[in-house]
Order: C-alpha cells, then structure tokens, then sequence
C-alpha cells in the first residue's frame, strides 16, 4: 500500500510536465487533464486514508524509499517519503481542495488562451506542495519547499504583461528567498548536530543538543516559516500576490503555500518543545501577525486585498497555536484545515463576484449582488460565518480552541497571547462584515467601465458554483465533525504530542467573549456600512485608516530601511572598493611602472656605458669584500 | 726583487686597460685594451702562483691564454663584419640595442 505514496506526488507532476512540453495540441484538452490527475491524486490519497484507518494508531506511519539521492559516506541524503496523520491530514487537504480549484479554474480561466499553461503550474504548485509534506528528511523538505516558491512565481506572475503583476511575482519570490535561506541554514546546523537530517532521528534526538543550538535552529525554522507563511516581518508579499488570477490566491491561500510554514513549525515540534525562547519568538510572531493582518483587512477597498489581510490574519492564529507547543499544535492543524475550507471558498465566491463584473475588485462598486449571484451569495456567506466564528460553524471550534490555548499558556504572556487572539477575532468580525455588506447588501453602485461597458452582474456557471457547494459543506460542518469527541485530537495525537493546558479563564467564558466581541465587531460594521450609504470614493479617513491602506507602512518600511540601507550598504562597499582596494593595486601598478620608465634610461644602448656599471659594481664588490674582512 | 713589485704592475697594466676600455671608441683599440686587462690578470696569477709556491696560478694562467686566444678570433671577426655594414669602427655608433 505504502507503494502509492509516490504516485501521489506523480500524478500532478505528470500533468505539469505533459501539459507545459506537450504543447498546443493539447490546448483543447488540457484544462481537463490537469483537473483529472489532481482528482486522481486525491482518490489515491482517500485510498491511503482508509487503509490508515483501519491501522493501530501507533503503527499508522507508513514510509516509502525510492532511492538513494546523495549516498556519501557520512552524508546520506534519500528520496524517501513518509506517510503519517500528519502528511495525511495535508495530503487530503492539498489535493482535495487543489482539485476542485482546478475544477473551478476551468471555469474561471475559459478565455484565457494560456490555460493549458495555468493549469500546468496548477499541478506543479500541487506537486511540490505534496512533495513538500511527504518528505521524511529536511532536505527533501527543501526541494519541495523551493518547488512551491517556483510554482508560486509563475502563478503570480502568470498574467506577465502586467508589470504590477509581473513584480509582485519577483516580490513574492525574493521575500521567500530570505526565509529559504533561513530553512537552509536550519539545515545545515542540524547536519552539524545531528549529524543527519531524517525527521526521525533529529525529533528524537532534540532533546540531547543544547538548548542554545536548538534555539538557534528553531529561529531559522521560524524564519522559513515566516518567509512561506507570510507572517511578520516577511509578511509584504501576500498582498501584492493578488495580482495572480483568483484560483491562485485560493490555491495560495487555503491548500499549498501559506500553509507550509505551519506544517513546517508543527512538524519540527519537538525542537521548539526543548527552546522555550523560540517558543515564546513564534508566539510573538503569530500574535503580532494576528493583529496586523486584520487590520490591514479592515482598510482595503480592495476585495480580494482585504481576504489576503484576512489570511494573514489567520496564519497568524495558527503560528500563534503552533508556538504554544503541545497544547497548541493539534489546534493549529485544525484551524488550518477548517480555514483552508472557508478561504478557498471566499477566494473563489470573490472570484465569482469578479467574473460576474468584468474583472471589477472594487468593493466601493459592487453593493446587492445578492439577487444577482445567489449561489456565490449563500456560499461566501456561509465562509462568512465561517471564519468569524458562528457558533456551530467550522470556524467558531478551531479558533475558539486557539484562543483558550492561549490563554492556557499561563502567566502575563497567557493573557497578553490570549487578549491578541480575542481582540484578534472582533477585528475578523468587524472586516469580514464589512465585506459581506458592501458586496452583497445595499445599494448597487457599480458603473461603466473606461470602455462604457456596464457591468451584467450574473452567476457563475456550474463548473464554477459546484466547488463554491462544496468547499461551503466544508465551512459548515469540518469544525463540528472534527471536534465531536475531539476526534482530531485523537488522530494527530501520536504525530504531534498533545497536552491539557491550565488556563486560568473557563472554556465557557473564552467562548462568551468570543461571541460577544464577535457581536461588537460586525454590530460596529454594520452600523458604518450597513446603516449608511457606502461612499463610492473612499473618505480620507484617520491616520491609522491610512497606514492600514498603505499595509500598515510595509512597504515603506522595507523601503526605507531595506531598500535604501543596501542602497547605502552597496554604495559604501563600492566606494571602499574603488579607493582602497582599487587604490592598492592600481597604486601598486603606478610606482612599478614608473621606476621601471626611469630605470629604461639606463639602458641607452652604448657598450661603454654598461662597461661602466660592470666595473663600478665590481669595484663595489671588491670594496664590500675588502670592508668586511676588515670588520 | 720582491713580488709585490708585479702585483702593482699587474695593478696598473689592468687599470690602464680598463681606463682604454671605458674611454675610447675605436673598437680595435678598446679590443687591445681587454687584452691588456687579461695579460695584467695573468701576470697576477703568474705572481700568486710564485708567492705561494704552487702551479695553480700558472695553470690557470695557460687557461686565460687559450680563452683569450679564441675570444680573439670570435671578436676580430665581429668587428670586421661590424666595420663592413657600417663603415666605422666605433663602439658608440652600434648602439641600437635600446628601448
């Protein structure tokens, strides 16, 4: 059975290497091979699933080896993958909403006379994303993880003859480039540790490295994971990444991507366990993620810009749950599956807002779709209500347990964490429900385009709408179905570890103030865009309105501190070396080749005048000789 | 007589060949010089050879004729030919060998 785990990864990748070689001749039916290999990838990974099932759940682990990549003495680096709940739990998330993104995209992409290419990358981007999880070795993890960074340039990038688009393409891939370099260097010191890079015996050996360097490779894995998941500091490409077709940023957003940093963090559970500062770092990281995320959705006119701070905001909660260490780890996974559920779904009902409105993403032009999509309609909303956490939703389960673990960390950094996270899930509300009432309620204020085309708002074809149903069952019901007995709990369990905390505040009453920040922030919402007209050009608004529009300073930071300090780092480093180093040399070069021109001058061609200088020296020498038997 | 007395010929003869050497341009003349270097060299070696009371001296005195002999033959020849393509015997006008 553990035979199959490589056709999982082999299937997408088939299809990306058959429909980017096979050419034109494959234009008429390459949306649907590439949907097929991913559907295949899929049921080969429920496959796997019931045979797990129907194992101990200690013996569930499967591995497979394939070959022997780099066989070195004292340096063993295998293609070997390794199958456990954890894998499990992404495989069928990555393939399973993967393929209907793709199912989506055929409909999304009709008239694109590129799909065949987008769909290629599609399968590529699943390929290394599954790659990236199924490895069992950091190295492995790595290629995989390089993988996912190229398949998100070409996505992002795929509509090239945007120069927006086209940079932000080079943006993503330079921010990721930074935290990949973090990855590597966590590799390379856990070489130096352990001697080996296999999960298995650097997990169960963390304990025995001192904490110092354990810390060290928990920053750089922290690092890594900010880099992918966009968290802060590495946090500005996500927002730009809009820029790729609206498949993309839900295949970014819920399925493959973002969500490796967590798997990353999660899976190297047992470093973080022996570095509490890296720890207390990732929580930081999530809480501080949290927070700005969300704000920064709470700012944009911009539909999908205003989801892409909603997902920052959500990795946030994750990485926050996945630095709590045992108590949190199992709820990060589950938030990361409940919310891969819900945010595709919003991706694709924003995506089918803009296909029914000649590509608009102005929410200030939109208002009442209501009527006029009415699957997109009950579907986002039921994502809605999803990710704010609705009671009984798939929302309201996981994120309610990250909050309690937060607060179960115990002590000041428990309540600071845990505050983060509540204050965190009003400003969800509040963003959320602004979006849902300038799209769909109110008044209708869209209008011609340049063009004088007025838009025709409509629904979206069934190869769209189906998986817009199925991802909102998802939203619906995930949370509940895996809570019920804590049957999460229970199936990562073995993989992950799993502790009670001590919170200091009930469930009960975390949950209370969930909801009732969750009543305040859409009440707040509803009252400034429900009750009021909605302004067609946005007011000038506060200063943090402003920040908030412009991402919170992001890019005006890195500009200022990132851009302009090269700049002055490059320009000083060429300054010293065109005066000192070029000095020395050319200085170098000068006073030789000037000697040398008045040196030339005795060589004037007369034989007499050499018989001089044969003379005088030997007249010296002999003086010399003379002198020093004297001496 | 005493041998020292050679010694400062031997001095004298080498430094007036020397002086001819450095001073004049005619190429035979400057040629009659080195040998007069050389014979004041072997009337040295002669002397040593005496004051010492060994045949080192002589022997390489035998040497320096011999040498001197052919360095003859070879430099005649060259100032001969020196002279055909120049028409002068001057050391200074062959003087091309220079930056």
């Amino acid at each position: 059975m553990e035979n199959l785990i490589a056709l999982l990864i082999a299937a997408p990748l088939l299809g990306a290497a058959v429909l980017l070689c096979g050419g034109r001749r494959l234009d008429a039916v390459g949306h649907w091979l590439g949907t097929l290999l991913a559907g295949l990838s899929f049921v080969l990974g429920v496959v796997l699933f019931t045979d797990m099932l129907g194992k101990a759940a200690g013996q569930r682990a499967v591995t497979q080896h394939l070959f022997s990549w780099i066989p070195v003495a004292g340096f063993q680096a295998d293609v070997t993958f390794r199958l456990d709940q954890l894998s499990m739990t992404f495989v069928l998330l990555i393939t399973g909403v993967g393929s209907l993104i793709h199912l989506y995209s055929v409909g999304y992409m009709e008239h694109d006379e590129r799909r065949r290419r987008f769909f290629g990358y599609l399968n590529l981007f699943l390929a290394a994303m599954l790659l990236l999880v199924l490895a069992d070795n950091y190295l492995l993890l790595y290629v995989g993880w390089e993988g996912v960074g190229l398949a998100s340039y070409l996505l992002i990038g795929f509509w090239q003859h945007k120069p927006s688009a086209a940079t932000a393409a080079k943006k993503a891939f330079l921010v990721n480039r930074v935290g990949d370099m973090g990855l590597s260097i966590a590799i390379m010191l856990m070489f130096t540790t352990f001697g080996t890079f296999a999960f298995v015996p650097v997990l169960h050996s963390a304990d025995s490295a001192g904490e110092g360097k354990l810390t060290a490779i928990g920053l750089m894995l922290l690092l890594a994971a900010c880099g992918k998941s966009a968290q802060v500091p590495l946090q500005s490409w996500l927002g730009d990444a809009m820029e790729g077709p609206t498949p993309v940023s839900a295949l970014i957003h819920a399925a493959t991507m973002v969500t490796a940093g967590v798997y990353l963090i999660v899976r190297s559970g047992a470093i973080f366990n022996a570095a509490p500062d890296a720890q207390l770092v990732v929580t930081v990281v999530g809480a501080v993620t949290l927070l700005f995320g969300a704000i920064v959705g709470c700012a944009k006119d911009d539909i999908k810009k205003a989801l892409a701070g909603s997902t920052m905001s959500q990795i946030g909660y994750m990485v926050l749950a996945a630095g709590l260490g045992p108590i949190g780890y199992i709820f990060a996974i589950m938030h990361l599956v409940t919310h891969g559920f819900f945010k595709a779904g919003l991706f694709l009902g924003a995506g089918s807002v803009m296909h029914g409105m000649n590509d608009e993403v102005d929410m200030r032009r939109y208002g009442g779709l209501r009527t006029y999509m009415p699957v997109t309609f009950v579907t986002f909303g039921l994502g809605y209500l999803a990710i704010i956490g609705f009671p009984g939703l798939s929302g309201f389960f996981s994120k309610d347990k990250i909050i309690e673990a937060a607060f179960a960390k115990g002590g000041a950094e428990g309540w600071i964490l845990g505050g983060a996270a509540l204050l965190g899930a009003a400003i969800t509300a509040y963003y959320m429900t602004r979006v849902m009432i300038m799209t769909f309620f109110g008044e209708k204020r869209w209008q011609p385009d340049e063009q004088g085309n007025e838009p025709h708002p409509h629904e979206s074809p069934g190869v769209m709408t189906i998986p817009m149903i199925v991802l909102a069952v998802g939203s619906v019901f995930a949370g509940g179905f895996f809570s019920i007995g804590d049957r999460f709990v229970h199936w990562l369990e073995p993989v992950t570890g799993h502790a009670e905390g001590n919170s200091p505040v009930s469930a009960m009453t975390v949950t209370v103030a969930t909801l009732v920040l969750l009543v305040v922030g859409a009440g707040i919402a509803y009252a400034q865009y429900g009750r009021r007209p909605v302004l067609a050009v946005a007011p000038r608004g506060s200063l943090l309105t402003r920040a908030a529009r412009r991402d919170l300073l992001q890019d005006d930071f890195n500009h200022v501190v990132l851009v302009r300090g090269g700049e002055h780092l490059t320009r000083s480093l060429v300054y010293v070396d065109h005066t000192l180093v070029d000095g020395v040399v050319n200085g170098t070069a000068a006073s030789v080749g000037g000697l040398s021109g008045r040196l030339r001058r005795l060589q004037n061609g007369f034989a007499r005048s050499y018989a001089v200088s044969m003379f005088g020296g030997a007249a010296v020498l002999v003086a010399l000789t003379l002198l020093m038997r004297a001496v | 007589m005493n041998p020292v007395n050679y010694l400062y010929l031997a001095a004298l003869l080498f430094t007036i060949g020397a002086t001819g050497v450095l001073i004049r341009r005619n190429a035979i003349v400057v040629f009659m010089c080195i040998e007069l270097m050389l014979n004041a060299c072997n009337l040295a070696f002669v002397t040593f050879s005496r004051m010492h009371g060994n045949l080192d001296g002589q022997i390489i005195a035998f040497f320096t004729m011999v040498v001197a002999a052919a360095e003859v033959v070879v430099g005649l020849a060259i100032i001969v030919s020196l002279f055909r393509t120049r028409h002068s015997a001057s050391v200074d006008d062959a003087s091309l060998m220079k930056l």
